[in-house]
Protein backbone atom coordinates (compact mmCIF):
# COMPACT_ATOMS: atom_id res chain seq x y z
CA UNK A 1 0.00 0.00 0.00
CA UNK A 2 2.98 1.99 0.69
CA UNK A 3 4.59 1.86 -2.29
CA UNK A 4 1.30 2.62 -4.20
CA UNK A 5 0.78 6.08 -2.48
CA UNK A 6 4.23 7.25 -2.57
CA UNK A 7 4.33 6.63 -6.41
CA UNK A 8 1.32 8.96 -6.79
CA UNK A 9 3.08 11.30 -4.81
CA UNK A 10 5.82 11.32 -7.28
CA UNK A 11 3.50 11.16 -10.47
CA UNK A 12 1.54 14.03 -9.15
CA UNK A 13 3.53 17.34 -10.04
CA UNK A 14 4.18 15.18 -13.73
CA UNK A 15 0.61 14.80 -13.71
CA UNK A 16 0.16 18.46 -12.97
CA UNK A 17 2.94 19.47 -15.46
CA UNK A 18 0.87 17.67 -18.50
CA UNK A 19 -2.47 19.25 -17.67
CA UNK A 20 -0.66 23.13 -17.88
CA UNK A 21 0.73 21.62 -21.36
CA UNK A 22 -2.31 20.24 -22.58
CA UNK A 23 -4.76 20.28 -20.61
CA UNK A 24 -5.77 16.77 -21.60
CA UNK A 25 -4.56 14.03 -19.03
CA UNK A 26 -4.75 11.06 -21.15
CA UNK A 27 -3.06 11.75 -24.75
CA UNK A 28 -3.48 14.53 -27.45
CA UNK A 29 -6.44 16.47 -27.84
CA UNK A 30 -9.27 15.83 -29.79
CA UNK A 31 -11.84 17.27 -31.91
CA UNK A 32 -15.52 17.10 -31.22
CA UNK A 33 -16.34 15.85 -34.34
CA UNK A 34 -14.32 12.53 -33.58
CA UNK A 35 -17.40 11.86 -31.27
CA UNK A 36 -19.55 12.86 -33.80
CA UNK A 37 -21.88 10.51 -35.79
CA UNK A 38 -20.69 9.29 -39.29
CA UNK A 39 -23.12 11.51 -40.98
CA UNK A 40 -22.74 14.55 -38.96
CA UNK A 41 -19.08 14.39 -39.85
CA UNK A 42 -19.77 14.29 -43.69
CA UNK A 43 -22.09 17.09 -43.47
CA UNK A 44 -19.25 19.24 -41.88
CA UNK A 45 -17.12 17.93 -44.60
CA UNK A 46 -18.62 18.57 -47.68
CA UNK A 47 -19.23 22.56 -48.20
CA UNK A 48 -22.43 22.21 -50.03
CA UNK A 49 -24.04 20.15 -46.66
CA UNK A 50 -22.45 22.31 -44.15
CA UNK A 51 -25.40 24.34 -42.97
CA UNK A 52 -22.50 26.65 -41.61
CA UNK A 53 -21.62 28.03 -45.14
CA UNK A 54 -24.48 30.05 -45.00
CA UNK A 55 -22.98 31.98 -42.71
CA UNK A 56 -19.65 32.15 -44.24
CA UNK A 57 -21.06 33.49 -47.05
CA UNK A 58 -22.93 36.28 -45.60
CA UNK A 59 -20.04 37.25 -43.52
CA UNK A 60 -17.93 37.65 -46.95
CA UNK A 61 -21.15 40.08 -48.19
CA UNK A 62 -20.57 41.92 -44.64
CA UNK A 63 -16.97 42.19 -44.99
CA UNK A 64 -17.59 44.82 -48.04
CA UNK A 65 -20.28 46.09 -46.61
CA UNK A 66 -19.58 49.96 -45.56
CA UNK A 67 -20.69 50.89 -41.89
CA UNK A 68 -20.89 53.87 -39.30
CA UNK A 69 -19.96 57.20 -40.03
CA UNK A 70 -16.52 56.78 -41.42
CA UNK A 71 -18.24 54.68 -43.64
CA UNK A 72 -15.63 52.07 -44.23
CA UNK A 73 -15.43 48.20 -44.82
CA UNK A 74 -13.87 45.85 -42.83
CA UNK A 75 -11.93 45.18 -46.46
CA UNK A 76 -11.17 48.63 -46.86
CA UNK A 77 -8.44 48.53 -44.45
CA UNK A 78 -8.02 44.76 -44.33
CA UNK A 79 -8.20 44.26 -47.99
CA UNK A 80 -8.77 40.50 -48.86
CA UNK A 81 -9.77 38.54 -45.90
CA UNK A 82 -8.47 35.41 -47.65
CA UNK A 83 -4.53 36.91 -47.12
CA UNK A 84 -5.51 39.19 -43.92
CA UNK A 85 -7.43 37.47 -41.66
CA UNK A 86 -5.71 33.93 -42.72
CA UNK A 87 -4.31 32.33 -39.38
CA UNK A 88 -6.09 34.76 -37.08
CA UNK A 89 -9.11 33.03 -35.82
CA UNK A 90 -6.26 30.15 -34.94
CA UNK A 91 -4.62 32.63 -32.83
CA UNK A 92 -7.42 34.38 -31.21
CA UNK A 93 -8.25 35.20 -28.13
CA UNK A 94 -5.33 38.22 -28.35
CA UNK A 95 -4.59 40.88 -25.86
CA UNK A 96 -5.67 44.44 -26.79
CA UNK A 97 -3.14 46.46 -26.17
CA UNK A 98 -5.53 49.86 -25.72
CA UNK A 99 -8.45 48.05 -23.13
CA UNK A 100 -5.09 46.13 -21.56
CA UNK A 101 -7.47 42.92 -21.76
CA UNK A 102 -7.30 39.74 -23.49
CA UNK A 103 -10.24 39.88 -26.78
CA UNK A 104 -11.97 37.35 -28.60
CA UNK A 105 -12.16 37.44 -32.31
CA UNK A 106 -16.34 38.78 -31.67
CA UNK A 107 -14.97 41.25 -29.38
CA UNK A 108 -12.28 42.38 -31.72
CA UNK A 109 -14.79 42.92 -34.67
CA UNK A 110 -16.80 45.10 -32.26
CA UNK A 111 -13.42 47.14 -31.28
CA UNK A 112 -12.73 47.85 -35.20
CA UNK A 113 -16.21 48.77 -35.57
CA UNK A 114 -16.06 51.36 -33.18
CA UNK A 115 -12.87 52.15 -33.15
CA UNK A 116 -12.42 52.64 -37.30
CA UNK A 117 -15.76 52.15 -38.70
CA UNK A 118 -17.55 54.73 -36.14
CA UNK A 119 -20.08 52.30 -35.88
CA UNK A 120 -22.19 50.54 -33.18
CA UNK A 121 -21.29 47.34 -32.22
CA UNK A 122 -23.08 44.33 -33.13
CA UNK A 123 -25.14 42.03 -30.52
CA UNK A 124 -23.07 39.27 -29.85
CA UNK A 125 -25.41 36.36 -31.22
CA UNK A 126 -27.15 38.25 -33.85
CA UNK A 127 -26.81 37.03 -37.39
CA UNK A 128 -24.28 39.44 -38.64
CA UNK A 129 -22.31 38.99 -35.65
CA UNK A 130 -21.61 34.60 -36.61
CA UNK A 131 -21.66 35.54 -39.99
CA UNK A 132 -18.04 38.07 -39.62
CA UNK A 133 -17.04 35.60 -36.67
CA UNK A 134 -17.91 32.36 -39.16
CA UNK A 135 -16.26 34.65 -42.35
CA UNK A 136 -13.05 35.31 -40.34
CA UNK A 137 -12.70 31.63 -39.00
CA UNK A 138 -13.41 30.39 -42.41
CA UNK A 139 -10.41 31.87 -43.68
CA UNK A 140 -8.26 29.64 -40.98
CA UNK A 141 -10.10 26.12 -41.42
CA UNK A 142 -7.12 23.84 -41.78
CA UNK A 143 -4.79 25.42 -39.71
CA UNK A 144 -3.54 24.32 -36.52
CA UNK A 145 -4.77 26.11 -33.47
CA UNK A 146 -2.03 28.46 -32.14
CA UNK A 147 -2.27 30.68 -28.79
CA UNK A 148 0.22 33.11 -29.00
CA UNK A 149 3.13 33.05 -26.51
CA UNK A 150 1.77 36.32 -25.18
CA UNK A 151 2.70 36.61 -21.17
CA UNK A 152 -0.28 39.34 -21.07
CA UNK A 153 -2.29 37.25 -21.75
CA UNK A 154 -0.82 34.49 -18.57
CA UNK A 155 -3.51 36.32 -16.48
CA UNK A 156 -6.81 35.40 -18.33
CA UNK A 157 -5.34 32.12 -19.02
CA UNK A 158 -4.98 31.53 -15.64
CA UNK A 159 -8.52 32.83 -14.82
CA UNK A 160 -9.65 30.70 -17.49
CA UNK A 161 -8.37 27.69 -16.05
CA UNK A 162 -9.87 28.76 -12.49
CA UNK A 163 -13.78 28.93 -13.85
CA UNK A 164 -12.88 25.87 -15.80
CA UNK A 165 -12.46 23.74 -12.97
CA UNK A 166 -14.68 25.81 -10.91
CA UNK A 167 -17.87 23.60 -9.69
CA UNK A 168 -20.82 25.61 -10.10
CA UNK A 169 -24.70 25.30 -9.84
CA UNK A 170 -26.84 23.17 -7.76
CA UNK A 171 -25.20 20.52 -9.51
CA UNK A 172 -22.44 21.25 -7.95
CA UNK A 173 -19.98 20.36 -11.39
CA UNK A 174 -17.27 21.97 -13.19
CA UNK A 175 -16.55 22.20 -16.65
CA UNK A 176 -12.93 20.08 -16.21
CA UNK A 177 -15.54 17.39 -14.38
CA UNK A 178 -16.92 16.27 -17.59
CA UNK A 179 -14.96 17.36 -20.42
CA UNK A 180 -11.25 16.84 -18.49
CA UNK A 181 -12.17 13.88 -16.11
CA UNK A 182 -14.86 11.88 -18.37
CA UNK A 183 -14.52 12.93 -21.93
CA UNK A 184 -14.98 9.56 -22.85
CA UNK A 185 -17.70 9.07 -21.12
CA UNK A 186 -21.33 9.21 -21.47
CA UNK A 187 -23.62 11.66 -20.19
CA UNK A 188 -27.56 10.57 -20.28
CA UNK A 189 -26.31 8.49 -23.88
CA UNK A 190 -24.46 11.24 -25.25
CA UNK A 191 -20.98 11.28 -25.92
CA UNK A 192 -18.99 14.23 -23.56
CA UNK A 193 -16.58 15.07 -25.46
CA UNK A 194 -13.38 17.18 -24.04
CA UNK A 195 -15.01 20.88 -25.01
CA UNK A 196 -12.42 21.66 -27.61
CA UNK A 197 -13.14 25.30 -28.80
CA UNK A 198 -11.96 24.86 -32.47
CA UNK A 199 -14.35 24.32 -33.98
CA UNK A 200 -16.97 27.82 -33.71
CA UNK A 201 -18.86 29.24 -34.43
CA UNK A 202 -20.93 26.14 -35.45
CA UNK A 203 -23.54 24.66 -36.86
CA UNK A 204 -25.39 22.84 -33.76
CA UNK A 205 -28.10 20.55 -35.17
CA UNK A 206 -29.75 20.87 -32.31
CA UNK A 207 -30.17 24.55 -32.38
CA UNK A 208 -31.19 24.63 -35.91
CA UNK A 209 -28.54 27.42 -36.61
CA UNK A 210 -24.82 28.84 -35.85
CA UNK A 211 -23.41 29.59 -32.19
CA UNK A 212 -20.85 31.21 -30.37
CA UNK A 213 -19.00 29.01 -28.45
CA UNK A 214 -20.20 31.45 -25.79
CA UNK A 215 -23.66 30.17 -26.57
CA UNK A 216 -22.10 26.55 -25.95
CA UNK A 217 -21.00 27.40 -22.67
CA UNK A 218 -24.26 29.08 -21.29
CA UNK A 219 -26.05 26.10 -22.26
CA UNK A 220 -23.61 24.04 -20.36
CA UNK A 221 -24.04 26.37 -17.15
CA UNK A 222 -27.90 26.13 -17.11
CA UNK A 223 -27.62 22.42 -17.48
CA UNK A 224 -25.80 22.85 -14.05
CA UNK A 225 -27.99 25.26 -12.68
CA UNK A 226 -25.38 27.77 -12.01
CA UNK A 227 -26.31 31.53 -13.76
CA UNK A 228 -24.57 31.89 -16.58
CA UNK A 229 -22.22 34.93 -17.63
CA UNK A 230 -23.37 37.06 -19.82
CA UNK A 231 -22.51 37.12 -23.52
CA UNK A 232 -19.01 38.78 -24.13
CA UNK A 233 -18.18 38.74 -19.78
CA UNK A 234 -14.43 39.02 -19.31
CA UNK A 235 -14.78 35.41 -17.46
CA UNK A 236 -16.05 34.41 -20.93
CA UNK A 237 -13.58 36.24 -22.79
CA UNK A 238 -11.10 34.39 -20.04
CA UNK A 239 -12.37 30.90 -20.61
CA UNK A 240 -12.33 31.27 -24.34
CA UNK A 241 -8.23 32.09 -23.81
CA UNK A 242 -7.97 28.82 -21.73
CA UNK A 243 -9.61 26.55 -24.30
CA UNK A 244 -7.36 28.24 -26.90
CA UNK A 245 -4.13 26.64 -25.45
CA UNK A 246 -5.86 23.34 -24.37
CA UNK A 247 -6.97 23.09 -28.17
CA UNK A 248 -3.29 23.89 -29.55
CA UNK A 249 -2.42 21.65 -32.58
CA UNK A 250 -6.45 21.09 -33.66
CA UNK A 251 -7.28 21.92 -36.94
CA UNK A 252 -9.70 24.53 -37.16
CA UNK A 253 -12.82 23.57 -38.34
CA UNK A 254 -15.25 26.90 -38.66
CA UNK A 255 -17.79 26.36 -39.20
CA UNK A 256 -18.28 22.92 -37.42
CA UNK A 257 -21.17 21.04 -37.24
CA UNK A 258 -22.40 19.51 -33.77
CA UNK A 259 -25.72 17.29 -32.99
CA UNK B 1 -23.30 10.03 15.84
CA UNK B 2 -23.68 13.05 14.69
CA UNK B 3 -26.69 15.51 13.63
CA UNK B 4 -26.93 17.48 10.54
CA UNK B 5 -29.37 20.45 9.29
CA UNK B 6 -30.40 19.24 6.40
CA UNK B 7 -32.42 21.98 4.69
CA UNK B 8 -32.91 25.69 5.40
CA UNK B 9 -35.19 25.70 2.40
CA UNK B 10 -38.15 25.07 4.49
CA UNK B 11 -37.58 28.36 6.44
CA UNK B 12 -36.49 30.60 3.32
CA UNK B 13 -39.51 29.69 1.34
CA UNK B 14 -42.25 30.38 3.86
CA UNK B 15 -45.83 29.69 3.89
CA UNK B 16 -46.57 28.18 0.42
CA UNK B 17 -43.65 25.49 1.22
CA UNK B 18 -45.01 22.20 1.88
CA UNK B 19 -43.69 21.46 5.18
CA UNK B 20 -44.52 17.93 4.50
CA UNK B 21 -42.27 17.61 1.87
CA UNK B 22 -38.89 18.13 3.97
CA UNK B 23 -37.15 16.41 6.72
CA UNK B 24 -35.20 19.41 8.50
CA UNK B 25 -32.60 17.01 9.93
CA UNK B 26 -31.47 13.58 10.09
CA UNK B 27 -28.57 11.38 11.97
CA UNK B 28 -25.80 9.69 10.57
CA UNK B 29 -24.38 6.73 11.68
CA UNK B 30 -21.08 4.97 9.59
CA UNK B 31 -22.06 5.37 6.11
CA UNK B 32 -25.36 5.10 6.37
CA UNK B 33 -28.43 7.41 7.66
CA UNK B 34 -30.71 4.72 9.38
CA UNK B 35 -34.49 6.47 9.48
CA UNK B 36 -36.16 7.62 6.74
CA UNK B 37 -36.15 11.09 6.34
CA UNK B 38 -39.83 12.02 6.67
CA UNK B 39 -40.37 9.15 9.49
CA UNK B 40 -42.18 6.32 6.97
CA UNK B 41 -40.92 4.33 3.95
CA UNK B 42 -41.17 6.16 0.42
CA UNK B 43 -43.19 4.27 -2.78
CA UNK B 44 -41.29 2.35 -4.98
CA UNK B 45 -43.43 2.99 -7.59
CA UNK B 46 -43.15 6.67 -7.28
CA UNK B 47 -39.76 5.99 -6.91
CA UNK B 48 -38.48 3.92 -10.27
CA UNK B 49 -40.86 6.97 -12.39
CA UNK B 50 -38.61 9.48 -10.57
CA UNK B 51 -35.12 7.73 -11.25
CA UNK B 52 -36.21 7.52 -14.73
CA UNK B 53 -36.71 11.18 -14.96
CA UNK B 54 -33.89 13.00 -16.88
CA UNK B 55 -34.89 16.70 -16.10
CA UNK B 56 -35.54 15.83 -12.20
CA UNK B 57 -33.60 13.36 -10.78
CA UNK B 58 -31.07 13.06 -13.62
CA UNK B 59 -29.97 9.83 -12.15
CA UNK B 60 -30.13 8.37 -15.51
CA UNK B 61 -27.53 11.03 -17.34
CA UNK B 62 -24.63 9.47 -15.00
CA UNK B 63 -25.87 5.82 -13.99
CA UNK B 64 -26.80 2.33 -15.82
CA UNK B 65 -28.64 -0.41 -14.37
CA UNK B 66 -32.43 1.36 -13.68
CA UNK B 67 -35.37 1.71 -15.88
CA UNK B 68 -34.77 3.87 -18.36
CA UNK B 69 -34.01 2.72 -22.26
CA UNK B 70 -30.35 1.55 -22.57
CA UNK B 71 -29.30 3.93 -25.08
CA UNK B 72 -29.90 6.77 -22.98
CA UNK B 73 -28.28 5.92 -19.86
CA UNK B 74 -25.00 7.38 -19.01
CA UNK B 75 -21.80 5.66 -17.86
CA UNK B 76 -19.92 8.31 -15.11
CA UNK B 77 -21.20 5.94 -12.55
CA UNK B 78 -21.52 2.72 -11.22
CA UNK B 79 -24.20 0.76 -12.75
CA UNK B 80 -27.24 0.51 -9.97
CA UNK B 81 -28.54 -2.83 -11.27
CA UNK B 82 -29.09 -4.56 -7.97
CA UNK B 83 -27.85 -1.95 -5.58
CA UNK B 84 -30.56 -3.31 -3.06
CA UNK B 85 -28.44 -6.37 -2.33
CA UNK B 86 -25.25 -4.71 -2.36
CA UNK B 87 -25.93 -1.77 0.07
CA UNK B 88 -28.24 -1.48 3.34
CA UNK B 89 -31.67 1.18 3.14
CA UNK B 90 -29.83 3.39 5.39
CA UNK B 91 -26.50 2.89 2.72
CA UNK B 92 -28.55 4.17 -0.19
CA UNK B 93 -30.22 7.16 1.65
CA UNK B 94 -27.28 8.38 2.67
CA UNK B 95 -25.53 8.46 -0.54
CA UNK B 96 -28.23 10.01 -2.46
CA UNK B 97 -28.98 12.51 0.28
CA UNK B 98 -25.01 13.68 0.55
CA UNK B 99 -22.55 11.10 -1.94
CA UNK B 100 -20.41 13.97 -1.11
CA UNK B 101 -20.22 13.48 2.46
CA UNK B 102 -18.40 9.90 1.31
CA UNK B 103 -16.61 11.05 -1.09
CA UNK B 104 -15.61 15.16 -1.49
CA UNK B 105 -14.49 14.30 -5.12
CA UNK B 106 -17.80 12.45 -6.41
CA UNK B 107 -19.58 13.86 -9.15
CA UNK B 108 -22.90 13.16 -7.68
CA UNK B 109 -24.75 16.09 -6.01
CA UNK B 110 -26.06 16.73 -3.55
CA UNK B 111 -29.57 16.00 -3.89
CA UNK B 112 -30.85 16.08 0.11
CA UNK B 113 -29.42 19.69 1.10
CA UNK B 114 -28.19 22.76 -0.47
CA UNK B 115 -25.60 22.99 -3.01
CA UNK B 116 -22.29 23.88 -2.54
CA UNK B 117 -21.34 25.36 -5.98
CA UNK B 118 -21.03 28.62 -7.07
CA UNK B 119 -23.06 30.83 -9.25
CA UNK B 120 -26.04 28.67 -8.52
CA UNK B 121 -28.98 30.24 -10.95
CA UNK B 122 -31.92 32.11 -8.93
CA UNK B 123 -34.55 29.37 -9.35
CA UNK B 124 -32.71 27.15 -7.39
CA UNK B 125 -30.80 28.98 -4.67
CA UNK B 126 -31.32 27.90 -1.45
CA UNK B 127 -33.30 24.81 -2.71
CA UNK B 128 -32.04 20.84 -2.67
CA UNK B 129 -32.56 18.82 -5.97
CA UNK B 130 -35.21 16.57 -4.35
CA UNK B 131 -37.57 16.59 -1.46
CA UNK B 132 -37.01 14.23 1.55
CA UNK B 133 -40.18 12.27 0.09
CA UNK B 134 -38.90 11.75 -3.27
CA UNK B 135 -35.30 10.67 -2.03
CA UNK B 136 -37.37 8.61 -0.04
CA UNK B 137 -39.55 7.15 -3.18
CA UNK B 138 -36.31 6.56 -4.73
CA UNK B 139 -34.76 4.82 -1.42
CA UNK B 140 -37.61 2.53 -1.41
CA UNK B 141 -37.18 1.89 -5.41
CA UNK B 142 -33.34 1.31 -5.15
CA UNK B 143 -33.79 -0.73 -2.35
CA UNK B 144 -36.33 -3.51 -4.38
CA UNK B 145 -33.54 -4.02 -7.01
CA UNK B 146 -32.02 -7.16 -5.74
CA UNK B 147 -30.89 -8.37 -8.19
Amino acid sequence: MRPAVRCFGLAAPLLLAASVAHGIEQGEPRSGIAFASPETRAMQADDTANPGLFWVLDGEQLWAKREGAAQKSCGDCHGAASASMKGIAARYPAFDDKTGQAVDLTGRINLCRTRHQQATPLPHEGKEMLALTAFVGFQSRGLPMAPPADPRLAPARAQGEALFTQRMGQLDLSCANCHEANWQGRLGGSPITQGQSNAYPLYRLEWQGLGSLQRRMRACMVGVRAEPFDYGAPEFVALEAFLATRAKGLPVETPGVRP
Amino acid sequence: MRRFVLLTALLLAGPSFDAQAVATSYEIEGDAIAEPLTGHEGDAERGAALVADRTLSLCVLCHSGLVAPVHMQGNLAPSLAGIGGRLTPGQIRLRVVDMKRLNPDSLMPVYGGVAPGARVAGPWQGKAILTADEIEDIVAYLVSLKG
